[in-house]
């Protein structure tokens, strides 16, 4: 670890960090008084705000597509940057937005905590009357023991078994698909195959599947946003996840040790006797980890190809593209945008004091659009020199544990689907998620030709 | 400049010459060889160079350090000769080294 140079005594004075006691509900969300939301405007905004007027935080860019525009300006203006705007409701947090100054948070688990009960691993804290810790929202060792609890299902050898049923599966899925006919991508692909896959981790029922897409959903669902479930209704609904799931735990750990997660917990002795709010925990990052993230690389293919079609043609013209183009769709789409770290310790980072107790922000998805680190980063190139040199799966001990898994299944989908449609046509902009955590697509129309 | 035998899983060898200095992730993705990945371009921040070090090399590689001590354990099938090759830095002192590589990175 590289030693901390001295913290001088005249450092800015603190900003945002009285730390009010977050109280339900929150503060109305501050917001620029703008003619209208549309996109254009949303952008041009960002473009000349001052930085410190913006919270980049608010779902509203994300929804819009337009978050990047202000990341770039972080990333040449203020790299480490403090984000005040709307502290009543987040405490302030800094955006850590180039890859060097990332890789060096999510590699120092030392001084950067992702204990859930310093608030875990995402921009807002967990709900501190409903913690729930799982092995993503620990420090060692118990990160440790807990993470290789469930390594071995992921594990390559592991997953060469999968392949078969996961081919299968595809085929079926995309042969299912009407010809000529717009329909819905998320919910007859991208969320039909994670769900199936899901499942199948879990040996969980797969006519029951979608219950699995229902609960990882939920899980990050904003609360506030309309249509949502209320925090305390969010609560129950998890409550229910686990009874659900209590259940299976019942049957499996006194039976014979398998395969699926849910054998894998109840046995190991890492995990056998964690308390429900902590298997809870578990089940909600496995679910999502498994679900969000696949879910919306796969719909992000199909949106970068339509907007690439100079890129589509090439894979068309060359199906062993397959590989590199699976990595560059992750790191373009970058479906988890941010990891959050609580420090443990006073640093330094990009020349700006944290202060222990401070939120850390990392950026994955503006990282991974760094051109200090990747050459032409805001273009979407399939054959691009290094693809896998990107930090959507993160750095460091916390490193995406799926990480195969989800390239293997992307992989696969796209073989199959070149040896059947000439083309997947976008038909209008697609709907996103109203969120800085999960960056994806709720619905996305597309044809394919008759 | 040190000769470096990378041997694949299948047991197919390739032996490139690696220039003092540059570390041996870089040795392998710069000559083409398979079977290692470097997704974090060196850092010891993943674990897709994992390799195997012969008894014989080991003392001439050093220690692990922390970061790397931490990110293998991580890795599938960690041994006592495992290492991640981007912490290895070619030298005169490892020229003939051979490296085993994992069936699969991860």
């Amino acid at each position: 670890m590289a030693t901390q140079p001295e913290i001088s005594s005249t450092e800015e004075p603190p900003r945002g960090r009285t730390r009010p006691n977050m109280v339900w509900p929150f503060p109305p969300r501050e917001r620029p008084d703008l003619p209208d939301h549309e996109p254009a405007t949303l952008a041009e905004y960002l473009r000349t705000a001052p930085l410190d007027a913006v919270d980049i935080a608010d779902p509203l860019w994300w929804e819009n597509d337009v978050e990047g525009v202000f990341l770039k300006r972080l990333r040449d203006e203020a790299p480490v940057h403090f984000n005040e705007v709307n502290a009543a409701r987040h405490r302030g947090f800094w955006s850590v937005t180039r890859w060097e100054d990332i890789m060096a948070v999510d590699t120092n688990h030392q001084a950067y905590s992702s204990e859930a009960s310093l608030g875990g691993i995402t921009l807002f804290d967990m709900d501190p009357d409903f913690i729930m810790p799982m092995f993503i929202a620990m420090d060692p060792p118990k990160h440790d023991v807990q993470r290789k609890a469930v390594n071995p299902i992921v594990s390559g050898p592991n997953l060469a078994g999968f392949e078969t049923l996961i081919r299968e599966r595809t085929a079926e899925v995309l042969d299912g698909l009407p010809r000529g006919e717009v329909f819905d991508w998320v919910d007859r692909v991208s969320i039909e195959l994670t769900s199936r896959m899901l499942a199948t981790l879990f040996d969980w029922p797969q006519e029951q599947r979608r219950k699995l897409t229902y609960w990882s959903d939920i899980s990050t669902s904003d609360p506030e946003l309309p249509g949502n479930p209320s925090k305390e209704e969010r609560q129950t609904i998890l409550m229910g996840m686990l009874q659900e799931f209590m259940a299976l735990w019942n049957e499996r750990v006194n039976a014979e040790p398998k395969t699926d997660l849910v054998s894998m917990l109840a046995h190991n002795p890492a995990t056998r006797n964690m308390p429900p709010m902590e298997f809870m925990g578990n089940l909600v990052l496995l679910i999502v980890g498994g679900n969000d993230t696949t879910r919306n690389s796969i719909s992000g293919g199909v949106y970068f190809l339509n907007k690439n079609p100079t890129e589509y043609d090439k894979l068309r013209a060359n199906p062993a593209l397959v590989e590199s183009m699976v990595s560059e769709t992750i790191r373009y789409q970058t479906p988890l945008a941010h990891m959050r770290r609580t420090a443990l310790e006073d640093t330094i980072l990009g020349g700006k004091h944290i202060r222990k107790g401070d939120k850390v922000v990392m950026w994955y998805i503006s990282g991974n659009r760094d051109e200090r680190s990747i050459e032409d980063p805001d273009a979407f190139i399939i054959d691009r020199k290094r693809p896998r040199q990107h930090m959507s799966f993160g750095f460091g001990i916390h490193r995406c544990v799926g990480n195969r898994l989800a390239e293997l299944q992307l992989k696969i989908l796209w073989e199959e689907i070149l040896k059947r449609f000439d083309r997947i046509e976008l038909i209008e902009e697609p709907e996103r998620v109203p969120s800085a955590f999960v960056k994806g697509y709720k619905k996305m129309m597309v044809r394919i030709p008759a | 400049m040190a000769k470096i035998k990378y041997i694949e899983f299948d047991r197919t060898e390739h032996v490139v010459e690696v220039a003092n200095g540059e570390n041996l992730m870089e040795g392998a993705l710069g000559n083409n060889v398979p079977g290692i990945d470097g997704d974090c371009g060196g850092n010891a921040a993943c674990a897709t160079c994992h390799c195997y070090v012969g008894d014989d090399w080991l003392a001439a590689t050093g220690p692990r350090s922390d970061s790397e001590e931490a990110m293998l354990e991580l890795a599938d099938g960690m041994t006592a000769n495992s290492r991640l090759a981007c912490q290895i830095i070619a030298s005169d002192a490892i020229d003939g080294i051979e490296l085993r590589l994992p069936e699969t990175q991860h």
